[in-house]
């Protein structure tokens, strides 16, 4: 938080930021001091808040042109496809954005693992974060579900059916989730009521986050906490704003590249099939996103224990700020733990691959190694790993070397005084 | 240490790749040159109008295609037929439309307005004509299958004799290219089974070639305006990005720090 007062120069702006401090608000946000030495993955926070208006920017034009009606609903997509204009770059930018949206929030969140972003005093931004997280796959689910094709209806018999895995009201919980005695009618009106609903609680929930940060101020690459404003810190407007912007840019390219030339590359064939509850698809997948947890949940034989380990995954998350020990926030000064990050994300690669795969044989044993190792991560090597661990000495601030004996010690005085 | 875990992973990952192509046993398709693909790709208009032929001439005997129209026919990006043909072609269809102010349902030549007329009134009677299969909607079918277009194109020059050791029920035929290898629909196509309205040869793998360029158009019909607007939009986005990026190293060269 900027520390200085801010008075509106103009009489009209004082006499309205002294009844709503809008004026303040903005100047705040403007003069936010950043760390100066923040890298590119501290970017895909501005992305992410694009992702998110973007989906609902497309999701309010898409829902004037869907009809959420079992009989109704998947012809209304080829409506949007064939009939509405622009509908096809619509639903194709809605469609894709919702991987987009995974995909930065997962460099997101690993990046915030990396640089232990959610230790303290951190720890509420996280956990809102994990919140957001859960709420997006909730969204991403029913809003794969509303184009009411193969995928659509399997999909969502699959996971509504997770639920009466729960000892003795497990079915009764099911038949009120659908509205009835399997997934029809009502279970797409009410998926599609809190598929809109949703983002909004998303949008609430990134206030917040937004709000918890600026409290402490960026975590940096280095880790270490620096004075701000100072000369470690630049003012947001213009130095984050437009390094955010170009990074928004690259990514939009890429974005782009799916909307207009690969489409369908990330969505199933068996979805541009109109549902049929009487034919099973063969393989029943979800969408990449959470094949992950689609692993771990297969991987455990017990039906109901699968379901608590795919939960207890997620939300193991939520508590990671008290299972890692360490003090020291930035994986550049752990030597062990950067290795053991490596290994976690080539873990999390390996599940979603398995996830994919049909659960038998090989795959399955890979699927039960990779699921053992995940929780070994979070539940004693994190433990461990922060009491035993042997970490690099840190810096005094971004701008000067570390305290004695580092090798870069006489390099960056010189670069010092030479910019002085 | 780092780099031996990571490519530690990388085997892993890629030895898991050839294990799941080998247990697979994947069927290699046949490959054809489609205009519609690339950055520019466009659809042969020649070959639309020609896959319309084989469509309307053999497919859509069972097969139904309920979420196009006839006005799609003329339209750009498609088949591009002038108007007065297409109004034609709906005009050759018999639509069904009413109640008229008796009460009565009653039939009509058909408008550019129009959807497809379907074969069948609806799924069971065309479950009924046809031994129990429904014969798939051909609007997005293209979409709806995995191999895309080189499925389709496989899969109707696919037929052979079953090899000896496997019995085929009665009404069910062998192809190499379906999953299983059994398929209930028998082959579709055979050597000048129509004649071509621009001459061309009708051979078996020339029709598959068109009709299934007509299916891409039916179920992307606007693939052309999407790969036209996408060069657009990625070029715009990358020049942009060259010049944000001049921007920000002029912004930060005000601080001593990197970008």
């Amino acid at each position: 938080m900027s520390d200085h007062e801010y008075t509106p120069k103009s009489k009209a702006g004082k006499w309205f930021n002294d009844r709503l401090p809008l004026l303040t608000l903005a100047n705040h946000l403007t003069d936010y001091p950043t760390p100066k030495n923040l890298n590119y993955w501290w970017t895909f926070g501005g992305i992410l808040t694009f992702c998110l208006i973007t989906q609902i920017v497309t999701g309010l034009t898409l829902a004037m042109h869907y009809i959420a009606h079992a009989d109704m609903a998947f012809e209304s997509v080829e409506h949007i496809m064939r009939d509405v204009n622009y509908g096809w770059l619509i639903r194709y930018i809605h469609a894709n954005g919702a991987s987009m949206f995974f995909l930065a929030v997962y460099i997101h969140i690993f990046r915030s693992l990396f640089y232990g972003s959610y230790k303290s005093p951190r720890e509420i931004i996280w956990i809102i974060g994990i919140i957001i997280y859960l709420l997006m796959m909730a969204a991403a689910f029913m809003g794969y579900v509303l184009p009411w094709g193969q995928m659509s209806f399997w999909g969502a018999t699959v996971i509504t059916n997770l639920f009466s895995a729960i000892p003795l009201v497990g079915e009764g919980i099911v038949t009120w989730l659908w509205g009835g005695y399997s997934v029809d009618n009502p279970t797409l009106t009410r998926f599609f009521t809190l598929h809109y609903l949703i983002p909004f609680l998303i949008l609430g929930l990134v206030v917040l986050h937004i709000w918890a940060l600026h409290v402490p101020g960026n975590n940096n690459p280095v880790g270490i906490d620096i004075k701000k404003p100072s000369k470690d810190t630049v003012p947001f407007h213009p130095y984050i704003v437009i390094k955010d912007g170009f990074a928004l840019l690259m990514f939009m390219i890429v974005f782009a590249f799916f909307v207009f030339y690969a489409p369908n590359i990330l969505g199933h064939a068996d979805n541009y099939i109109e549902a049929n509850p009487l034919v099973t698809p063969a393989h029943i997948v979800p969408e990449w996103y959470l094949l992950p947890f689609y692993a771990i949940l297969r991987s455990v034989p017990d039906k109901l224990l699968g379901v608590v380990a795919m939960l207890s995954a997620i939300l193991i998350l939520a508590v990671l700020p008290w299972l890692d020990t360490s003090k020291i926030r930035s994986a550049v000064f752990r030597p062990l733990y950067k290795q053991f990050y490596w290994i976690l994300v080539a873990d999390v690669l390996i599940l979603g691959y398995m996830g994919a795969m049909p659960a038998e044989g090989l795959y399955l044993l890979i699927a039960r190694v990779a699921t053992a190792y995940y929780f070994l991560h979070f539940l004693v090597i994190l433990p461990v790993l922060g009491l035993k661990e042997r970490t690099i000495p840190l810096p005094l601030s971004i701008t000067e070397p570390v305290l004695g004996g580092s090798p870069n010690m006489a390099m960056a005085k010189k670069k010092e005084s030479k910019l002085e | 240490m780092k780099k031996i875990f990571k490519l530690f992973s990388i085997i892993i990952l890629l030895s898991l790749n050839s294990y799941s192509a080998i247990s697979a046993e994947k069927v290699e398709y046949l490959k054809t040159d489609w205009s519609f693909k690339g950055l520019f790709g466009k659809f042969d208009r020649a070959s639309l109008q020609r896959g319309y032929q084989v469509y309307t001439e053999v497919c859509a005997a069972c097969h139904s295609m309920k979420y196009l129209s006839y006005r799609n026919l003329s339209e750009k990006g498609g088949p591009e037929f002038s108007v007065a043909q297409a109004k034609a072609i709906a005009a050759s269809f018999e639509v069904t439309d009413g109640p008229n102010s008796d009460g009565e349902m009653f039939t009509r030549p058909g408008k550019l307005s129009d959807k497809f007329v379907m074969p069948y009134e609806n799924v069971k009677a065309a479950e009924a004509a046809n031994g129990g299969a429904y014969p798939p909607d051909m609007s997005v079918l293209v979409k709806a299958r995995g191999g895309g277009v080189d499925y389709i194109y496989s899969l109707l020059q696919g037929y052979e004799e079953a090899p000896s050791g496997m019995t085929l029920d009665d009404g069910v035929h062998y192809n190499k290219y379906m999953y299983g290898n059994k398929i209930k629909m028998s082959a579709p196509l055979s050597d000048g089974i129509i004649e071509y309205s621009d001459g061309t040869n009708a051979s078996v793998e020339q029709m598959s070639k068109d009709v299934t360029t007509f299916l891409m158009w039916a179920a992307e019909p606007s693939l052309e305006a999407r790969h036209q607007m996408g060069f657009k939009a990625i070029v715009y986005l990358i020049i942009l990005t060259i010049l944000v990026y001049f921007s920000m190293k002029r912004i930060w060269s005000r601080v001593e720090s990197e970008v």
